[in-house]
């Protein structure tokens, strides 16, 4: 190609070769504005500070909380012996004795008075051949001689916890009362505990411990089996397990903790547990009223979130119908008419259905109504528009068909107008449903009814995510499963019509789809 | 239809009559579909009603007398006073409490200029929506074309991508606030991430299929001179696409401006919060003040991206979907 023709293309082609400077300039300058702006919104919500100030380490354990659960034994030191308790509500049921915390017990003798004894009753030979590794005597909470000591306190021979050993997969914490050692893999770091006063490891400490400052309080991690801290007076662990404890029956139930042969025969052959009914009714019971995850009021609330949608879609269908036939220029030739019931269509969508959703709870007081009546508001808007729109694209031939052979208006739009737009209609009311499941769970959040709140209170309260999570999987698999009936239907009745407005209705489902 | 029954055909034949009476059963089918959905919906419906009306905390017929009421009590005591409210103006009625403490919340810029709350708060919702749908849109551009199966043809890729994208749009942006709400105080940034993490989902699925529908010839005639995949994706599509995606980048903006209202009433600040404190402790002309500018907002925001994508891509993405 020589310079001549070069010329000729371009004199041939000027918009391609001499573009406008805005246009030639419009993408850096674009991206430019673009990256301007997000220095202004960093700015603006001081995104640095609040990213920095953010506790990583928390989202990684609200994480795990999802799909499992803590164990908390707390290991007390005592004078010569321990104690181990569970946190009061624990998931391991009023009296737990797991097997992964090994106990070693002896007899030792024990002041019963409460005062703060100096450490004058220890029995160094009870404790067990565990402390043949070599206790520090030296180490003993020293007896403070200038404390007043209360009227002679009785002492007690009995059996106690000397020693006792928790088990985190391939880590483990042994403890006795002046000595924790903490073993994960092949390290492992000994801990002296005076007791009341330090924590000091005897060697120094790998990266998997933090003591931010001598004598302090000693974090152990375990990486995802658990962690623990070793403090100077107790120890305590967390060991994760992975799955939702008590799923089916809480601690409370007479069928926790029995495998599902053993209740499955309970229910159908066994001893009535509770007199006053049979034990199929009491497990169902048991079920529905789990404290812990509170199946009954998760799957009300879930009912009342798919009853929202529904409703408010099917209403504002029914209202947006003869509306939409008004508001279309072509059916209803009155430009007042059109006018107004446009603008009130515009009226319903702007005023958010958030606004709606306060304004019906503040009316009907939170609960579902509250919920379907601001979809319904809202829904009735958006439908009516899209409804209108699909009325004035249609083909008038048809219409013109069956007025020809005489028929009466109503005719004429039963069967003129109707076939024509019945399918985008259901189609368009069919992705609002779907749609609508979604936004009711949002609603939900601000006191209009559903599962919204009760997520919401969860996830605020931020202890319980495993409950979050089970209430996260009820509503993706509702919007799955809503998804997968809406589109079934839609083909349907899509398949049935090819017209121009089954494009139409193609592409601005597409764009509902956006939206979803 | 009634024309067959008026217009007395001649006696059919048999194969006619045959044709006749299979399309009488089909149509006596089809009837009964409807009928029988009809009914079902109908059924559907009233057991909804009657169920989310047993659960309410109010029933319907015993609330509907006072729906009003709360129509009545939000009349302020002048009409001038929600003016006020959304101005910041000092108000007659201030009696030292949160009701009328109007020029409290003014931000200043300077000595004498101020931004009136509502209006500072509304322009915080504003930049949430629109910093979010750019977050959104930047991570969901990068991503369409992996998923698209006209760009990237490794299938693995491709199904990765698409997934990924598919959880991620399908989660509640809710949960998402919740769960970053939780990590970072209160505050806009948890709904700037939940809004730009579901846009990501949605905005990327929107993106993958326009280019699925673009134009291969620039594509080709790229290759044929021997450019890599980035320039081919770049001069190849991205001219081509580009006025799609800022049409659904606008109507993702639209659709932001009320999620973002949304999750600012359940705590991420912004004027959604102000509207849910103020209609809660019964703070008439405020909660005026706010509707109106929040009225009036969507409708501008609604009006501005309408006219703009028409500018860009014609009378053909006019159409708008949930939320929009």
């Amino acid at each position: 190609m020589n310079a001549d023709a070069i010329n000729d293309i371009a004199a041939r082609y000027p918009d391609a070769f001499q573009r406008p400077l805005w246009k030639r300039y419009a993408a850096p300058f674009g991206i430019l504005l673009c990256i301007l702006y997000t220095f202004y919104c960093s700015w603006f919500f001081s995104i640095g500070i609040v990213l920095g100030k953010a506790n990583w380490n928390l989202a990684g354990a609200y994480l795990a909380d999802w799909v499992s659960y803590e164990i908390r034994p707390d290991i007390e030191f005592k004078d010569g012996y321990l104690t181990i308790d569970y946190s009061r509500f624990s998931k391991l049921g009023s009296n737990p004795n797991p097997d992964w915390v090994i106990k070693q017990i002896a007899e030792v003798e024990r002041r019963v008075d409460a005062a703060p004894a100096p450490a004058a009753a220890t029995d160094k030979s009870s404790q067990g051949s565990f402390m043949a590794a070599g206790a520090p005597t030296a180490e003993n909470p020293a007896p403070s001689p200038d404390k007043p000591v209360p009227a002679a306190p009785k002492t007690v021979r009995e059996k106690a916890v000397v020693a006792a050993t928790v088990v985190l997969g391939s880590g483990q914490i042994a403890i006795a009362p002046n000595l924790v050692t903490v073993t994960r893999g092949a390290e492992s770091v000994v801990f002296d505990i005076a007791k009341d006063r330090s924590v000091t490891p005897r060697t120094p400490l790998p990266d998997w411990i933090e003591q931010r400052k001598p004598g302090s309080t000693a974090y152990v991690s375990f990486g995802f089996l658990g962690r623990a801290e070793v403090q100077n007076d107790e120890v305590i662990a967390w060991r994760r397990f992975f799955g939702w404890a008590n799923f089916v029956f809480d601690t409370n139930s007479p069928f926790w903790g029995k495998s599902f042969g053993e209740v499955a025969s309970l229910i159908v052959s066994g001893e009535r547990i509770d007199p006053s009914r049979s034990n199929a009714a009491l497990a169902w019971d048991n079920i529905l009223y789990n404290a812990e995850w509170q199946h009954g009021d998760v799957w009300l609330k879930l009912l009342q979130t798919i009853v929202m949608a529904f409703v408010g879609t099917v209403l504002a269908s029914v209202v947006a119908f003869p509306l939409a036939f008004l508001a279309a220029r072509n059916i209803t030739p009155n430009w007042l008419t059109n006018q107004a019931t446009k603008r009130f269509f515009d009226f319903l969508r702007s005023v958010d259905m958030l606004i709606w959703a306060l304004f019906f709870t503040r009316g009907f007081g939170p609960g579902p109504l509250a919920g379907m009546s601001a979809i319904f508001f809202t829904d009735t808007g958006t439908l009516g528009k899209l409804y209108s729109e699909a009325l004035e694209n249609i083909d008038d031939k048809q219409r013109e068909g069956i007025r020809s052979v005489g028929a009466t208006p109503t005719m004429v739009q039963r069967y003129g107008v109707l076939p024509q737009v019945l399918p985008v209609f259901l189609s368009q009311s069919l992705y609002f449903w779907e749609s609508n499941t979604r936004s009711a769970t949002i609603i939900g959040a601000v006191g209009a009814g559903g599962i919204g709140l009760k997520l919401w209170e969860a996830m605020r309260t931020g202890t319980n995510w495993a409950n979050v999570f089970y209430m996260v999987l009820l509503i993706l698999i509702v919007v799955f499963v809503f998804d997968n009936i809406s589109n079934y239907l839609r083909r349907k009745l899509m398949g049935t019509v090819g017209n121009g407005n089954d494009e139409r209705a193609r592409g601005a489902s597409a764009r509902l789809l956006a939206a979803a | 239809m009634s024309a067959t029954e008026i217009y007395r055909a001649p006696a059919l034949s048999t194969e006619g009559a045959l044709a006749e009476r299979h399309w009488r059963d089909l149509a006596a089918r089809r009837r009964l579909y409807t009928i029988g959905g009809l009914v079902f919906l109908l059924l559907a419906l009233s057991g909804s009603l009657w169920f989310a009306n047993e659960t309410n905390a109010g029933k319907f017929f015993d609330r509907l007398p006072h729906i009003a009421d709360f129509f009545v009590e939000l009349k302020p005591r002048d009409w001038f006073d929600p003016v006020r409210a959304l101005f910041d103006l000092p108000s007659p009625y201030d009696d030292g409490s949160l009701k009328f403490d109007y020029p409290e919340g003014r931000v200043y810029l300077t000595q004498g200029i101020y931004i009136p709350e509502y209006f500072y708060r509304m322009i915080e919702t504003l930049n949430i929506a629109l910093f979010s749908t750019l977050v959104g849109s930047t991570f969901g551009f990068l991503l369409c074309f992996l998923a698209a199966s006209n760009v990237t043809a490794s299938r693995w890729l491709r199904f990765t991508t698409r997934r990924f994208l598919e959880i991620v749009r399908a989660f509640p942006e809710i949960v998402i606030a919740g769960f970053f709400l939780a990590i970072f105080s209160l505050g806009p940034i948890p709904a700037i991430l939940a809004v730009s993490i579901h846009t990501v989902g949605a905005l990327g699925k929107m993106f993958y299929e326009v280019v699925e529908n673009a134009d291969m010839k620039p594509d080709e005639g790229l290759r044929a001179v021997g450019a890599n995949w980035v320039e081919r994706v770049w001069f190849g599509m991205v001219p081509q696409v580009l006025p799609n995606f800022m049409s659904y980048f606008l109507l993702r903006f639209e659709i932001n401006v009320r999620a973002s209202t949304i999750l600012g009433a359940v705590g991420a600040g912004g004027i959604g919060e102000s509207l849910r404190l103020s209609i809660s402790r019964g703070h008439e002309a405020k909660t005026i003040a706010i509707v109106f500018l929040l009225f009036c907002t969507i409708v501008a925001v609604d009006q501005f991206s309408a006219w703009l994508r028409q500018r860009l891509v014609g009378r053909q993405a006019f159409a708008y979907g949930r939320g929009e």
